[in-house]
């Protein structure tokens, strides 16, 4: 690894110099019980579950152990969601940077998949920017490889 | 009616793009020292500060427990102290418990933040959300922002134009406030034209990267005229949460805005926040948050948002004096610096954009992506 420098960003200032550096972890993030559920039926099956609080009456996803309403225990309470759904909004990501999963510009959206209450968010690709409307209904296209996150889903497309 | 809090004192260092040639260790003792100046207090620990409450992210300093980094520059060495890791107008919120309590006749408050260490912000932010379902798609608080934006602004009938004016009206107020990191004038024109980074939100609809820190001194009723003949009283505070999930919440419908609102209110006696109030300091991250949250604080009624901005409500209504976090301070003390504003106008010490005779004040701050945690602070100068 190349020596870092110290380096004096102007020469208006005496004695102040900084050094670059990185915040850089490995790491590992237990996914939970539930979790895990829905990650291998994503992975495995190209399911997208839910979970339903019978007592409030409202479907998750991601899916979570409790329902942050009742605390009612959900984590026996799957659905199968569709993979097609409604976009309920939507962002053109017009600026790059590296957490970024494309470069700019593309579509962050909110889906509201059959099954589910909540909208989940992701990419729609597949569609001018210009063209996108609220209310169209988009359809899940997986993805070749696992990242054993949402990624399993690559993006969204125009059904 | 209880026992009372007061804040005694307030500094802050100024808000700038790159603090660069200041640790945040220095940062924070550059406004404790004027604190000990000006009020005379000591950290004696029978008669002066006992306990510090400190404000900060461990990302964006880029240290873990980054609180244990900076007791000498606070004061706190030997001595109590605690960090609160959200907006810092919440530790305000913690320093009265500690004070009503009676574990504590003073206690300082010193929050800061340097956005501009980190290469990205909106990496620091995307790390604010969970590694399986959300993180991995880029989430950030300004995207999600943009998904906040463009539901509000289909909803209440605000308009680029509206957003505009917004930016614009900060400005002029920053122009007038010698701490606000943004400060040039802008034109409506130029709002407008300024780039789309996450559509419906502009580069000038964002706050500038900001460094910064601002600290307080609490000190409870019996003893708050020995460090001030100025004292501000805090008569109502409350905060609350909404979903970690963007999904689960509904983006506009600014729950718990209204949840923190009413709790600080009815507290502090407030019946009707629309009237009441000499001047509102908002913690508007992005243009459409500032009619956003006035809605949420009843400042305005339900969707009234854009009329206020056309009928120059923003001006009528004092609405951030200060220029508001639009003008430019980090995160983490968007609200507590709010705070600071309206602390400065009830001392009548706010120089060229004093609001004459202001008399109660009300300050708010919001942690999270898109508004999902919110803080209302009360406070009078009688
Ligand atoms: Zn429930």
């Amino acid at each position: 690894m190349a020596r870092q420098k110290l380096r004096q960003k102007d020469d208006k200032h005496e004695h102040c110099y900084i050094r670059d550096g990185k915040l850089a972890l490995p790491y590992q993030y237990f996914a939970g019980r539930v979790g895990s559920r829905f990650l291998i039926a994503l992975r495995d099956k190209k399911q997208i579950l839910g979970v339903k609080c019978e007592k409030c009456n409202r479907v998750f996803v991601p899916p979570r152990q409790r329902c942050e309403r009742c605390m009612e225990d959900l984590s026996d309470s799957w659905v199968e969601l569709s993979d097609t759904g409604e976009l309920t909004n939507y962002t053109v990501v017009n600026y790059e940077d590296k957490h970024l999963p494309r470069k700019p510009p593309y579509i962050l959206a909110m889906i509201k998949l059959g099954g589910a209450d909540t909208p989940l968010p992701h990419i729609l690709e597949g569609i001018e920017p210009g063209k996108v409307e609220l209310g169209m209904k988009v359809k899940a296209v997986f993805a070749d490889e696992t990242t054993n996150t949402i990624l399993d889903v690559d993006h969204f497309e125009p059904v | 009616m209880g026992k009372r809090v007061a804040v005694c004192a307030v500094e802050q260092t100024g808000f700038f793009t790159n603090l660069w040639q200041k640790r945040f260790q220095e940062m924070a003792f550059d406004i404790v020292e004027p604190i000990i100046r000006k009020t005379g207090v000591t950290f004696d620990m029978a008669t002066g500060i006992r306990n510090i409450i400190t404000c900060s992210d461990d990302v964006f300093d880029a240290r873990t427990i980054s609180d244990n980094a900076m007791t000498d520059a606070v004061g706190a060495h030997y001595r109590g102290e605690e960090k609160v890791t959200m907006d810092g107008i919440n530790a305000i919120g913690y320093g009265l418990a500690c004070v009503l309590s009676g574990h504590d006749d003073i206690i300082l408050i010193v929050g800061h933040c340097k956005e501009s260490q980190s290469e990205s912000r909106d990496m620091v932010t995307n790390l604010a959300f969970d590694p399986f379902y959300y993180r991995p798609l880029g989430l950030d608080f300004k995207n999600v922002a943009a998904l906040q934006a463009r539901a509000y602004m289909n909803k209440s009938g605000v308009t680029d134009e509206h957003l505009a004016k917004v930016v614009v009206n900060s400005r002029k107020n920053a122009a007038l406030n010698p701490a606000a990191n943004a400060r040039e004038l802008l034109t409506e024109e130029q709002v407008l034209k300024s780039p789309m980074t996450c559509d419906p939100i502009r580069l000038l609809h964002e706050y500038p990267v900001s460094d910064g820190a601002v600290a307080m001194l609490l000190v409870c009723e019996e003893r708050a005229s020995e460090f001030t003949d100025k004292p501000v009283w805090i008569s109502g505070f409350a905060n609350c949460m909404d979903s970690y999930f963007l999904g689960d919440k509904d983006l506009v419908g600014n729950f718990s805005l209204k949840k923190a609102a009413e709790r600080a209110y009815r507290k502090a006696g407030v019946k009707n926040p629309a009237e009441e109030f000499d001047l509102v300091e908002v913690n508007d991250c992005f243009a459409y948050q500032t009619p956003m949250w006035l809605e949420g604080l009843g400042l305005c009624g339900e969707g009234k948002g854009s009329a206020l901005i056309d009928g120059g409500g923003l001006k009528t209504c004092n609405v951030n004096k200060s220029g508001g976090m639009l003008a430019g301070n980090p995160l983490m003390i968007g609200g507590l610096a709010r705070a600071a504003e309206a602390v400065i106008q009830l001392r009548g010490e706010a120089g060229d954009r004093q609001v004459e005779g202001a008399k109660k004040a009300l300050a708010h701050g919001t942690t999270g992506a898109a508004g999902q945690f919110h803080s209302v602070l009360v406070l009078d100068s009688e």
